[in-house]
């Protein structure tokens, strides 16, 4: 995999500038941008901007709901690549299929969908409803929505963690007495610990920044059910002459959670990569 | 089958084994050839039976009841009313139109940069590859929302090249240029991702000895490298192509949402549901189902070819990592 001789192809300066180039046009100058914009504010303005009573109530739902949603992910998602991976059943293929349609689903279609489904006459809202279950327009119908969005990461990178497990381990646990769940516990749980992790901070991550699903789902109520993402398209539209940089402002303290998260993930693969070799 | 059972006992002390019988039937271990088999035995029945049925009734109620949901909802009045639906509003045929401008065009701008990162990436070593790679990941990382506001803050009328777009006449926001920046930036790591590590797991032999044959670079590249890598790039883009047909929050809020000229599918889902005509919003969704379910599709069919190689026992020496 690494090279003894560096540089000996052709396509270096090419292609490194290309990449530079593109990325810098794409990535660079935007998030430059959006950095110069949150400057020209002062600090007073800033918090002013970044910390209203709204904004506050916005960031508290959607780190909360993108939390919540990532832990049931996290749960459902090794639920689902447990049985994919350990029981034969009919089916088995598509259902295994049928993990990636939330990546391959338009976020729109899923809100418009899911918003169907759980109003009170709704195929499912009409026996969840009289149950207290309001899964249409409010915080509950944002965490579904964000389960539904997040929990294939979860089984996408716990499948192949499950698959090169050590059969012997196992094997050796029963031979010296433990219980299949003593087993799960203590020999399998641990090995999945850190893609689970994973799994549940890919989830985070999408949740904390989804749009088009929520802005279907949630009603976009201030204080009740919107989230920052929303907030911000809110207050780019209100068209006032520092409307825009308070947008950003909003939107630099979105852009520094995803930040953290991309770099926690980052060293989460890290981890796991180095915990299999 | 005896040195495996040998292996399975090794760490046990000689008098455990004896206690194995009680513990763990023997019966299992002829079943051991397959290490598979046995490990997918050992749960009771019940177990398997009752987790089995909780993730399958999970998959139900997440995926395939909203996507039956669709279907039925779009075809509640009949597939002449549906079709009606689809056809007739010229807002719904014009957003067709720009999705397929605006998807081909962020999908071919993300191979070339895909293929140019990954030559890059994998095949030479050089200060800052690692934060390079990390720069890749960062469209993925980034709100589609505020990827969106983004290029508002450039293009924009109070942005920073707002001004001077004006001036010339010009304008990026709120027209298809406009929906194909945002659309490239939210689609930039599919391609590059993909083919990263199907290039560094290939390794550059093959390359380098056609180099040394006296090949030049752009027969290395279209006689090796792109045979090597069509598989992972053909996944990529299907992927890629996914998400730019599909995307919402970053053409949201560049669009401006004008009917007619700068709504994709996605964004026409949305006005229509806004404007409560929901049967056209669910026709038009059923459309984008549609184009789901293909890529779906073409994704385990790339995958099933990408394991029918791996079985062939030379190329799978160099995929394995």
């Amino acid at each position: 995999m690494s090279q003894s001789n560096p540089r000996v192809l052709p396509g270096y300066r090419l292609s490194i500038s290309f990449t530079l180039f593109y990325l810098g046009v794409l990535v660079i100058v935007p998030l430059a941008a959006c950095a110069i914009t949150a400057a020209q504010l002062s600090w007073d303005q800033f918090r002013a901007a970044v910390w209203t009573d709204r904004a506050r109530a916005a960031y508290a739902l959607t780190f909360g709901t993108a939390f919540v949603a990532a832990l049931l992910s996290s749960a459902i998602g090794l639920l689902v690549a447990w049985v994919l991976v350990r029981y034969e059943f009919p089916g088995k293929r598509l259902f295994d299929s049928l993990v990636d349609l939330p990546f391959a689903l338009p976020t729109a279609v899923a809100g418009l969908v899911f918003s169907n489904l759980y109003v009170p006459n709704g195929w499912l809202g009409r026996f969840l409803v009289p149950l207290g279950f309001e899964g249409a327009y409010s915080r509950v119908a944002i965490v579904l929505v964000l389960v539904f969005i997040g929990f294939p990461f979860v089984v996408r990178t716990l499948q192949p963690v499950l698959e090169s497990l050590d059969a012997e381990a196992e094997e050796a646990a029963a031979l010296l007495g433990a219980s299949r769940w003593q087993t799960f516990r203590r020999v399998i749980f641990p090995a999945l610990l850190p893609g689970l992790l994973t799994g549940f901070a890919l989830a985070f991550a999408r949740g904390l920044g989804e749009y088009g699903s929520v802005v279907f789902v949630s009603g976009n109520m201030p204080f009740k059910t919107e989230i920052a993402a929303v907030l911000i398209v809110g207050r780019l539209e209100e068209g006032r002459p520092n409307s825009y940089r308070e947008a950003t402002a909003i939107a630099c303290v979105l852009l520094a959670a995803s930040f953290l998260m991309l770099i926690l993930i980052n060293r989460l693969e890290r981890f796991a990569k180095k915990d299999e070799g | 089958m005896k040195d495996e059972l040998k292996n399975g006992e090794e760490p046990v002390p000689g008098d455990a084994a004896a206690r194995a019988p009680d513990g763990v039937p023997l019966s299992s271990f002829p079943l051991h050839p397959s290490s598979f088999q046995a490990k997918r035995a050992r749960d009771p029945l019940w177990v398997r039976v009752l987790l089995t049925a909780l993730a399958l009734g999970f998959l139900t109620v997440l995926v395939v009841v909203p996507v039956i949901a669709v279907f039925a909802e779009a075809l509640a009045d009949g597939f002449g009313a549906y079709w009606e639906y689809l056809t007739d509003d010229p807002d719904t045929r014009h957003a067709v139109l720009v999705t397929l401008t605006v998807a081909p065009i962020a999908v071919c701008a993300n191979i070339v940069f895909g293929v140019a990162a990954a030559w890059a990436i994998a095949r030479f070593r050089f200060r800052g590859r690692t934060l390079l790679v990390t720069l890749i990941d960062v469209p993925f990382a980034v709100s589609p929302v505020v990827a969106g506001l983004m290029f508002v803050l450039l293009f924009g009328l109070q942005g920073f090249f707002g001004p001077w777009l004006r001036a010339n006449g010009l304008q990026v926001l709120f027209t298809v240029p406009g929906l194909i920046l945002a659309t490239t930036f939210v689609t930039l790591p599919f391609v590059a991702r993909e083919l990263i590590p199907v290039m560094e797991a290939i390794g550059p032999d093959e390359e380098l000895a056609a180099l040394s044959l006296g090949a030049n670079g752009r027969q290395i590249f279209w006689r090796i490298t792109l045979p090597n890598i069509k598989w992972g790039l053909l996944y990529g883009v299907i992927l890629c192509n996914a998400r730019a047909m599909g995307e919402f929050g970053a053409v949201y809020v560049v669009s401006g949402r004008i009917a007619g000229e700068t709504c994709t599918m996605p964004l026409q889902v949305e006005v229509l549901f806004q404007d409560f005509n929901s049967p056209a919003a669910f026709a038009l969704a059923s459309v984008l189902t549609m184009l789901a379910v293909v890529t779906l599709l073409l994704k385990v069919w790339v995958e099933g070819r990408v394991e029918k190689k791996k079985d062939d026992p030379q190329i799978s020496q160099t995929n394995t990592d």
